[in-house]
């Protein structure tokens, strides 16, 4: 089985010249958590999208290994999980209808019957055919975190993964960053106290 | 689960399929479309109607509703996309290639969905009598298409913007201009009866247009989806 890492070197990205962070270096392996954390406006999520790809770094890199082999383009996307606010599901479609999309787009491949089996072990059992968009927002997030699992990523970025959830949604991510951990490098923003014991490894941003 | 590579086309099939079901449940586009295009048809006919407009005219006034109809609607397709937070998951998820490719299949289904309404009331308004339906056909389709190829890519670029409307206007005109000329050209020979070669080099420049629309989008859409 092929070790997942990431090295990050030198990292930096400024809006409109404002520094949001600068000259990040990190590496992380598999059966590790990277916590990100700082104050409001630190630019935890920024940093997050740039290592997914999401917006352009201002300088330096973000690389990513499988094994030997530096994984880009399509097979990091096939290996890169986001569940974040900033990210939404579409509202007119019924939650299978989402994951079915989603997972056929990134060439997985489920039956109706395995979707709804998974979205009953989500807390969502039964709300398959329901429209997104007449999910509470604790339900969508659960349903952020389905989709972010389907393809079993290597790397898995949660961005406040504990917002909008009710008790019972806290313990769901509970047992996903611990499991996840085992086979994959997870990297999670977060303000909450609780969240920074998942990190073997911290950044702080802000100081 | 079973992992199984797909195709390009596949996969654009499947953002299209996406696009399809989701208008169909709310009509965000089409209704826009539709609207614009019926009330200024019905507009214009009833101002100057009874002035038994030339074919020229004709032509332009046919070419004008069918632009800025696609204007109203077409750009949609991305800009809901921005305003539901969805274009960073399908960022993450979809090669931009095939975002292109089930973008402008989306917007070409509209845009034919569109005609389908406003051809067959433009002729009953206007009165076109001996037109050669050839040649209309084979302009209004390459037209079609070539619009739906640019607007695409101009819709992508004007989505990030703040002020979308006035943006995907002044972009618009200079890059659809050649082709607005050339099918208004080609439609007033087709109002006029012509035969269908007389037609044959403004269909020749729809087809270039439409080739090299497409293809320098392919290749530029990866530089304008991403950030």
């Amino acid at each position: 089985m092929s070790i997942a890492q990431i090295k990050i070197s030198g990292l930096s990205k400024s809006f409109d010249g404002r520094d949001v962070f600068a000259d990040i270096t990190e590496v992380v392996s598999q059966g590790e958590c990277l916590v990100i954390t700082g104050p409001n406006g630190s630019g935890k999520t920024t940093l997050l999208r740039v290592m997914a790809g999401l917006l352009r770094a201002g300088a330096g890199s973000v690389e990513y290994f499988l094994g030997d082999s530096v994984i880009q383009g399509q097979g990091l996307k096939r290996n890169l999980s986001l569940v974040s606010q900033d990210l939404a599901l579409y509202d007119e479609l019924t939650a299978l209808e989402n994951l079915h999309f989603l997972s056929r787009i990134q060439d997985c491949h489920f039956s109706k019957e395995e979707l709804a089996q998974r979205l009953s072990q989500f807390g969502l059992g039964g709300r398959g055919n329901d429209l997104v968009g007449s999910f509470s927002s604790g339900m969508k997030q659960r349903l952020k975190y389905l989709h972010a699992l389907l393809k079993e990523p290597k790397f898995l970025f949660l961005d406040e993964p504990t917002a909008n959830l009710d008790e019972e949604g806290v313990r769901l991510v509970d047992e996903i960053i611990k499991s996840q951990k085992r086979d994959a490098i997870v990297v999670l923003a977060t303000n909450e106290r609780s969240e920074l014991n998942y990190g073997e490894k911290t950044l702080q941003l802000g100081l | 689960m079973e992992r199984k590579p797909s195709s390009l086309v596949y996969k654009g099939w499947c953002i299209f399929s996406k696009d399809l079901k989701s208008e169909l449940r709310n009509r965000y586009a089409l209704n826009a479309l539709l609207m614009f295009a019926v009330t200024t048809l019905v507009a214009v006919n009833f101002a100057v109607g009874q002035f038994g407009l030339g074919e020229k005219l004709l032509a332009a006034l046919f070419w004008i509703v069918v632009f800025f109809s696609a204007l109203s609607g077409l750009a949609q397709t991305f800009i809901k996309e921005e305003e539901t937070k969805t274009v960073s998951t399908l960022k993450l998820v979809a090669s931009p290639n095939s975002i292109y490719l089930g973008k402008l299949t989306f917007n070409i289904a509209l845009l034919f969905t569109l005609e389908v309404v406003i051809v067959p009331l433009f002729f009953l308004l206007s009165n076109v009598g001996g037109a050669n339906l050839l040649l209309f056909f084979g302009v209004l389709i390459l037209a079609s298409l070539g619009l739906a190829a640019a607007t695409t890519l101009i819709a992508a670029i004007v989505s990030k913007a703040a002020v979308k409307g006035a943006l995907f206007a002044a972009l618009s005109f200079p890059i659809l201009l050649p082709l607005l000329v050339t099918a208004i050209r080609g439609t007033e020979l087709s109002f006029r009866g012509e035969v269908f070669m007389s037609g044959f080099s403004e269909l020749k420049i729809l087809l270039s247009y439409l080739v090299v629309m497409i293809v320098a989008s392919l290749m530029l859409f990866d530089f304008v989806w991403s950030e």
